[in-house]
């Protein structure tokens, strides 16, 4: 498992595009935001925390196809369907993988931006502690969109379609407890229930994804 | 008799054929009946005036809208378990028809809105999580359009139904916790102390049980469409093979 876990980490640093990639879209939304709404600061700060979060999701879904896809065209998912390794542990393992290629480098690039969208001081916190909550739901609900989607043609754009429904109680309560700790209202609560979420999603996606996947492989 | 037996999809057409007709002229009466009823019959109300009358297509059609994503969902499960041919096609016939309906209630609903509430559309939590549902039946129906093998799209959408489900539900609740809402309680149930006068209630339940019949004659017209469409398929691949 964590020899699976390393050669996905490999794979995704020398193939290039794993961590830039995602990193880049997410500043590059974040800073294309403000042009959409207007210069006013006062604006920019109340809607930063969701600013900040629809930019994470975005980036993350960009990514997701590029879970399975690459294992898929060269054959070695049929072989790691085949190892003792079970399935549903793979597929835990690939959203592991995806979260720390594409959700931590995210979670770490936040604060940054969140300055360049004057987020307020007390915000902050509640902020990184709400991303980092969320975005491991974000990958676990999107293996699962990947898996669904892996041996399609044009599998892009239906993966989109078919995740970012799922991912609204996340952003819902993501959102929510980053809008809340920026100005300064007791944000414990949602960021409670997107723990709840995020655990759920880590213990039961791995096995829709898991059979997703023997349906494609079939 | 018992929903196995109708795994045959030669029975199924015959069973479905000779009830068809039935369904069919009993969804049309009460549906018709009902709304010309609503419509025409009832007196207006003393608050909302004659714009309450939207009531006999909103109500049913949002009623239907989220019942069919469970019928989907039955008939999902059915399918996954044991196989059951007809079953999965049921769940794919049923997908565009919930649809239909949950679009029904949501453009009724803006059409209402905008005298009554001042606004079109409100980020309430009833009618985003139906906004949702909304998505979900795109986003089944679009990943049963995509996959080639029959079977493995019976599979794939099967699984998606499940998820899907948990997830909206989850929405749903999640959505109380994010906004109020605006949209009125239930106002038909058994057992709450107010509900819908009489004078309104009547037409509203023989509209409402109209749309289940009317959802059930598309859902059978359209099983039967899906299961000639996949003999036809099989035919022409025979040809291609002699």
């Amino acid at each position: 498992m964590i020899g699976l876990l390393i050669r996905d980490l490999r794979l995704a640093i020398r193939a290039g595009g794993g961590f830039g990639l995602g990193l880049a879209f997410f500043l590059i939304v974040t800073v294309l935001m403000p042009f959409g709404i207007g210069p006013e600061t006062g604006m920019i700060t109340r809607i930063a925390p969701g600013i900040l979060w629809i930019g994470a999701l975005l980036a993350c879904l960009l990514s997701l196809d590029r879970i399975f896809a690459l294992d898929w065209e060269d054959g070695s998912l049929e072989l790691l369907a085949t190892s003792p390794l079970p399935l549903e542990a793979v597929a835990g393992i690939k959203a592991l993988a995806h979260w720390i290629t594409t959700g931590l480098p995210l979670v770490a690039a936040a604060p940054v931006l969140a300055i360049l969208l004057n987020l307020p001081p007390e915000g902050f916190p509640w902020l990184i502690a709400s991303l980092a909550l969320g975005t491991p739901a974000l990958s676990a609900i999107g293996t699962f969109g990947a898996a669904l989607t892996v041996g399609l043609k044009r599998g892009g754009l239906l993966l989109s379609l078919l995740v970012l429904p799922l991912y609204v109680p996340t952003l819902l309560f993501g959102a929510e407890a980053a809008r809340r700790g920026a100005e300064g209202m007791d944000a414990l609560t949602p960021l409670a229930l997107l723990a709840g979420i995020t655990f759920l999603t880590a213990a039961a996606m791995p096995f829709a994804a898991a059979a997703a996947l023997r349906v494609n492989l079939r | 008799m018992s929903i196995w037996e109708y795994a045959n999809p030669r029975k199924f057409m015959a069973t479905s054929g000779a009830l068809l007709p039935w369904v069919s002229v009993i969804a049309a009466i009460l549906v018709v009946g009902g709304l010309i009823w609503g419509f025409f019959f009832t007196p207006d109300d003393f608050r909302q005036g004659s714009t309450v009358k939207i009531i006999y297509i909103h109500v049913p059609a949002a009623i239907m809208g989220s019942s069919a994503w469970f019928m989907m969902l039955v008939t999902s499960l059915i399918w996954l378990i044991r196989r059951h041919h007809v079953s999965a096609l049921a769940a794919k016939a049923a997908a565009p028809v919930g649809m239909v309906f949950t679009l029904i209630g949501l453009i009724t609903g803006a059409i209402w809105g905008q005298p009554m509430w001042g606004t079109w559309w409100e980020w309430d939590p009833r009618l985003t999580a139906f906004l949702i549902l909304f998505l979900f039946y795109l986003g089944y129906m679009a990943l049963w359009e995509a996959v080639e093998n029959p079977d493995a799209a019976a599979d794939l959408t099967s699984v998606l139904c499940l998820v899907g489900t948990v997830f909206a539900v989850i929405s749903r609740y999640a959505l109380l916790f994010w906004n109020q809402g605006l949209h009125q309680g239930a106002s038909l149930s058994m057992d709450a102390e107010e509900n819908v006068a009489d004078v309104f209630a009547y037409p509203l339940w023989t509209c409402i049980i109209g749309f289940v019949f009317l959802f059930v004659a598309l859902v059978l017209f359209r099983t039967r469409t899906e299961i000639r469409a996949r003999r036809l398929r099989a035919l022409i691949q025979r040809e291609r093979i002699a």
